[in-house]
């Protein structure tokens, strides 16, 4: 076979130009800072806060998203009803809509005047834009299509003959479902969920717009990282994201390790 | 599903069958929930962008669109794209080749690393780039004293899109190239055929829905891409502005036709892709 030589090398030379070298620059810029110096930078007030809000928010939205996401594959899988295909191909949306145009429209949607904004204002007095509850919003609309397209292939695959053991030793429908379908979907949730933190944890585009950006109460580290750089606070900025970085590399850690876990129960069922 | 149950009783056939089926109650419920929230979050959004874009006529929207810093953040747009996509295309299909056709060491963990700027905050991404090419940065003193521009300028905004868009045509060939194996190419060699040949009349044909599909997955990300881009492309409107930034620029101006007409064209880029990548996927038979 030829062709081994060249494509290597071209693959080696084109990832460390583009990728390697460019994020090692982060590694080696972080070393101009000593132990207490970094210290200094994360342990801020503001910067914490901002990890505070960027966690949390990622954390709720993950898990609203992972219920309805569930709901979702459920129905996508299991019931049939007309215009699936159209349903299914829109399910990918917050994947092809560029993030910027989702956070402005999320924020007109939900600003106070917005058409979904007054609704929840003068209704239920709920403010959601320019809040941590916005960018909770935003997170959920990016979020969903990661929980069902994970979820979605496990549930097509699911051996229904389990159920149908179950069932014809008495097992309630009920039952059926606690004991014998959600086990087995519930590591690919976990999956959906983590991808979901994972991405919001990063999200920028489709939050700052919705989130007000107000120190201490709505403002995202990513947006941080921007401020710090818009300040020429190189070293600041290099510090927040490095930890950043660290923080999903350890998150994409855990998905693979669970996503193996996943593979290994499957092939023993 | 009910006609191939194991033998049972006549008496817990009715108990039977309601154990293996929602009730009714439940399956109206639920479908109400998914078709309720996707109206909600993915309908009202696509909705809103129309109304917002004509709130204020046709002539407004067309006005907007034909404004001249919209038009230069589309050529910009445009450009990108048509640089970015083609280099990670060339790249994919390379790394493909070599993953999938050879044995070698560190051959998974060249797998990981293609994958890794999926992992990384579209911010970090733009951030990298200025640490490298930025006037604090690496090569910061050499590129002022030349005169080169990288960042705030069309180079630095191409390379964190080629950054960010990385993965997409690799990640869709790998798989579908290992699974199909080489006995094609093989054959085909030793009849004769150069590697060239064998490349464009053999593998080629085989992985080209997945190939469209991967670049189709690109193009979208790259014409659409925010944060990484907003970094490094010190939004000068006319100049360094892609269509993305132009919206926000517009939207923080409180010029809402504007904001949205432009938002108007990323969003029928995204249906178009959505349609594309349906009939891809139909093509392939498999689903992502």
């Amino acid at each position: 076979m030829p062709g081994f030589r060249p494509t290597l090398a071209y693959t080696l030379v084109y990832l460390g130009l583009i990728v390697l070298i460019p994020l090692s620059t982060l590694v080696l810029q972080s070393f101009k800072l000593d132990w207490e110096g970094y210290l200094h930078i994360i342990g801020g007030r503001r910067v914490l806060s901002a990890f505070r809000v960027s966690f949390t928010t990622a954390l709720v939205a993950a898990a609203v998203a992972s219920v309805f996401g569930f709901i979702i594959a459920w129905v996508m899988v299991r019931y049939p009803f007309n215009g699936k295909k159209i349903v299914d191909a829109l399910i990918d949306l917050p994947f092809a809509l560029p993030t910027a145009v989702a956070g402005v429209v999320l924020a007109t949607i939900f600003q106070p005047s917005g058409w979904l904004g007054k609704f929840l204002v003068d209704n239920f007095g709920i403010q959601v834009a320019f809040k941590p509850l916005g960018i909770v919003i935003a997170l959920i609309f990016i979020s969903i299509p990661f929980v069902v397209r994970t979820v979605e292939p496990v549930l097509e695959e699911f051996d229904s003959s389990m159920e149908e053991a179950a069932s014809s030793l008495g097992a309630t429908r009920l039952q059926v479902f606690t004991k014998i379908i959600f086990p087995n979907i519930f590591p690919a949730l976990l999956t959906g969920f983590a991808l979901s933190f994972a991405r919001g944890v990063g999200e920028y585009g489709s939050v700052i717009f919705i989130a007000g950006n107000m120190p201490y109460v709505s403002e995202i580290v990513p947006l941080l990282i921007i401020t710090k750089l818009e300040q020429y606070d190189i070293p600041g900025a290099t510090a927040i994201a490095l930890t950043m970085l660290v923080i999903s590399f350890l998150l994409l850690l855990f998905i693979n390790l669970l996503q193996m876990w996943v593979r290994k129960r499957s092939g023993q069922l | 599903m009910n006609a191939i149950t194991a033998p049972a009783p006549a008496a817990s056939e009715h108990a039977q069958h309601k154990a293996l089926k929602d009730p009714d109650w439940v399956r109206w419920t639920l479908t109400a929930i998914a078709l309720g929230f996707i109206a909600l979050f993915l309908c009202v959004p696509l909705i809103l962008i129309l109304v917002q874009a004509f709130a204020k006529g046709v002539d407004a929207y067309w006005a907007a669109l034909i404004d001249h810093d919209n038009l230069a953040a589309i050529r910009l747009t445009l450009l990108v794209a048509l640089t970015t996509v083609p280099l990670n295309t060339v790249f994919g299909v390379a790394a493909a080749w070599a993953i999938t056709r050879f044995e070698f060491r560190g051959k998974s963990l060249l797998t990981t690393l293609i994958d890794l700027p999926f992992s990384v905050s579209p911010v970090i991404s733009g951030l990298i780039f200025v640490l490298v090419f930025g006037s604090q940065g690496w090569f910061g003193e050499w590129l002022s004293a030349h005169n080169i521009k990288v960042i705030f300028a069309t180079p630095g905004i191409i390379l964190a899109t080629v950054f960010i868009t990385f993965p997409f045509v690799a990640r869709e060939l790998i798989p579908l190239m290992s699974e199909l194996g080489s006995e094609e190419e093989e054959a085909a060699l030793s009849l004769g055929a150069s590697g060239w040949k064998t490349f464009f009349q053999i593998t080629l044909p085989n992985i080209k829905w997945a190939l469209l599909y991967g670049v189709l997955l690109c193009n979208a990300r790259a014409m659409g891409e925010f944060g990484a881009v907003s970094v490094v492309s010190g939004h000068i409107r006319g100049l360094t502005n892609t269509l993305p930034l132009q919206v926000e620029t517009t939207y923080n101006e409180y010029n809402s036709v504007g904001a949205f007409a432009g938002a108007s064209i990323l969003a029928g880029l995204a249906l178009v892709t959505l349609v594309l990548k349906s009939f891809l996927e139909w093509k392939q038979g498999r689903r992502l």
